[in-house]
């Protein structure tokens, strides 16, 4: 698979340095805390996606795991980056296309950044529903 | 290329020095450059005689007659002459044809064809460890089967499937028999004056020849005939027609000659390597050996590292050349075949990863790529959500997974 230099510099550095690249895990049961996760580990990928939000619904924190191609998980990362710091509104706003444009994913890698946006949506409704 | 480390033996193999130096030979000039057809002139005996010896370096690998040998340009179309060839000569016997889940797509995609065409194709379902079973074959029989193909060391396992057996069953019942011998060769020995097999492929680049030439073993006692695919002059006995690529066949027929000389010493050197390879990488959790240890060759080794994606790991041994049953890695987005067939989970055919080692291959090399892998594994599952819930004793079987 031909990937962008984007991809393989996003893939490197988080396998290289998992910590400094938000890889990790938020304790699912806090209520400040949302979860998302989509694939199916015999599709051959697995996302998941952690939020932290405050009382003024902007992301504090976020922390994901995703097995999956190099392509997913360099999504993952792009998508950690696009999120830190937004609202839950401006959060939600985000389409698979601009991850999968900033990347330069391949045609056939497009299912990459859907998973990707994917885990966004079902992140905030699990925020949402812890709060009401 | 120069810090990459080739693993990738079973895809393709570099040609051996001395075969590239006999080659070279047959291109210019000066050499032996000349029409081995051409019976009017010294260039055009000079040619045939080196056609004639490569064909004895080929017949002599496998004990054949040198007349049972047809060239062709690789083992795909050795595989599509046998199996169509041989179906459309005989098709006034029977139109069955029975062949495996497993096999290369140069014997699956001629089956289809002659599905389009008529004949009625039964694809065996191989055992766990990836091999056909006499007894799988003899359910299947039919009054109508004509010919049955099937390979004698899968490429992605390099498990081994008993030709012997199933050559006697088949002979005893005056069916065509044609094995794809494309990852057997340099390998294990194979003797065809004693085993009943009446087609047999091979390829020249799976042992250290060129890519671009094959050759097809047609037995002469008793007598197979085919139907040929390519018409143009009559050569190869009919054949195969075509001017005989003299430079490929020599280097085919040295390949091989190198093979029949060295067999004991490269294999020796390969199970050794195959050895402290797998027990190096045996200390990684949760891998899994596809095939059976106990019947496959030693120069393949195809692992799946459960809960990480082989895509990912390939791009993480970047400087290690691999292949992959991973969807990820094929066009069709589709995981292995082959390791699917053997029932194994999907997410075990996404996890895998095919070593194969091959005369270059060195010790240092093996455990460099082995401490690589056991470094990035460890990384990968640093990454994988699945590790997590695995380790957390969640399981996997029974989470609602989301697909998309």
């Amino acid at each position: 698979m031909a990937y962008s230099r984007k991809v393989i510099k996003k893939f490197q550095d988080t396998l290289n340095n998992p910590v400094a690249h938000n890889v990790g895990r938020l304790d699912p049961n806090a209520k400040n805390v949302g979860t998302g996760m989509v694939g199916a580990p015999a599709c051959g990928d697995v996302m998941r996606l952690q939020i932290e939000v405050d009382d003024d619904n902007i992301i504090t924190d976020c922390k994901f795991k995703t097995y999956g191609c190099g392509s997913a998980i360099a999504s993952s990362l792009q998508m950690i980056e696009m999120l830190k710091g937004k609202t839950l509104e401006e959060a939600k706003g985000i389409k698979d296309r601009e991850i999968a444009d900033l990347l330069e994913l391949p045609p056939i890698k497009i299912h990459c950044s859907v998973l990707a946006e994917d885990s966004i949506k079902r992140a905030i409704a699990d925020y949402e529903s812890k709060k009401t | 290329m120069k810090d990459l480390k080739y693993f990738d033996y079973a895809s393709t193999t570099p040609v051996d020095p001395r075969v590239a130096d006999k080659m070279y030979e047959c291109l210019k000039l000066d050499g032996n450059f000349g029409n081995p057809a051409s019976r009017s002139h010294e260039f055009g005996w000079k040619a045939e005689e080196a056609v004639e010896r490569a064909r004895m370096q080929v017949a002599s690998l496998v004990n054949a007659d040198t007349r049972e040998i047809v060239w062709t340009s690789g083992a795909t179309e050795s595989d599509n002459l046998a199996i169509k060839g041989a179906a459309r000569f005989y098709k006034d016997r029977g139109n069955h044809i029975i062949t495996s889940k497993i096999e290369h797509k140069a014997v699956l995609d001629p089956c289809r064809q002659l599905e389009r065409e008529g004949f009625e194709v039964t694809y065996l379902d191989p055992n766990e460890d990836g091999v056909i079973t006499l007894e799988m074959l003899k359910k299947h029989i039919k009054d109508e089967t004509i010919l049955v193909s099937l390979m004698h060391i899968n490429n992605e396992l390099g498990s081994v499937t008993d030709i012997e057996e199933i050559g006697n069953f088949t002979r005893e019942n005056n069916i065509i028999f044609h094995v794809d011998a494309a990852q057997s060769t340099g390998k294990v020995n194979i003797d065809l004056s004693n085993l009943n097999v009446d087609l047999m492929s091979f390829s020249g680049h799976k042992t250290y020849g060129p890519k671009g030439v094959g050759a097809l073993y047609v037995r002469r006692k008793p007598r197979v005939r085919l139907e040929a695919l390519i018409h143009g002059g009559g050569h190869e006995r009919g054949f195969r027609s075509g001017t005989l690529a003299t430079h490929q066949i020599v280097g085919m027929g040295e390949a091989f000659k190198i093979a029949q000389d060295e067999m004991e010493k490269d294999n020796k050197l390969i199970k050794k390597l195959s050895d402290i390879f797998y027990k190096e990488i045996s200390e990684i959790e949760e891998i899994f050996l596809n095939g059976n240890e106990k019947n496959k060759v030693p120069n393949i080794t195809n692992v799946s590292f459960a809960y990480i994606e082989g895509e990912s790991l390939i791009m993480a041994l970047q400087d290690v050349a691999v292949s992959s049953g991973s969807a990820c890695t094929s066009a069709s987005l589709e995981p292995s075949y082959v390791l699917r067939a053997l029932g194994r989970p999907d997410e075990l055919a996404h996890s895998s990863i095919r070593f194969s080692f091959g005369r270059f291959t060195t010790e240092e090399e093996v455990r460099s790529v082995a401490e690589t892998t056991k470094k990035v594994v460890a990384q990968l599952r640093e990454l994988s959500p699945l590790w997590d819930m695995f380790k957390d004793g969640v399981d996997l079987e029974k989470v609602e997974w989301i697909p998309h």
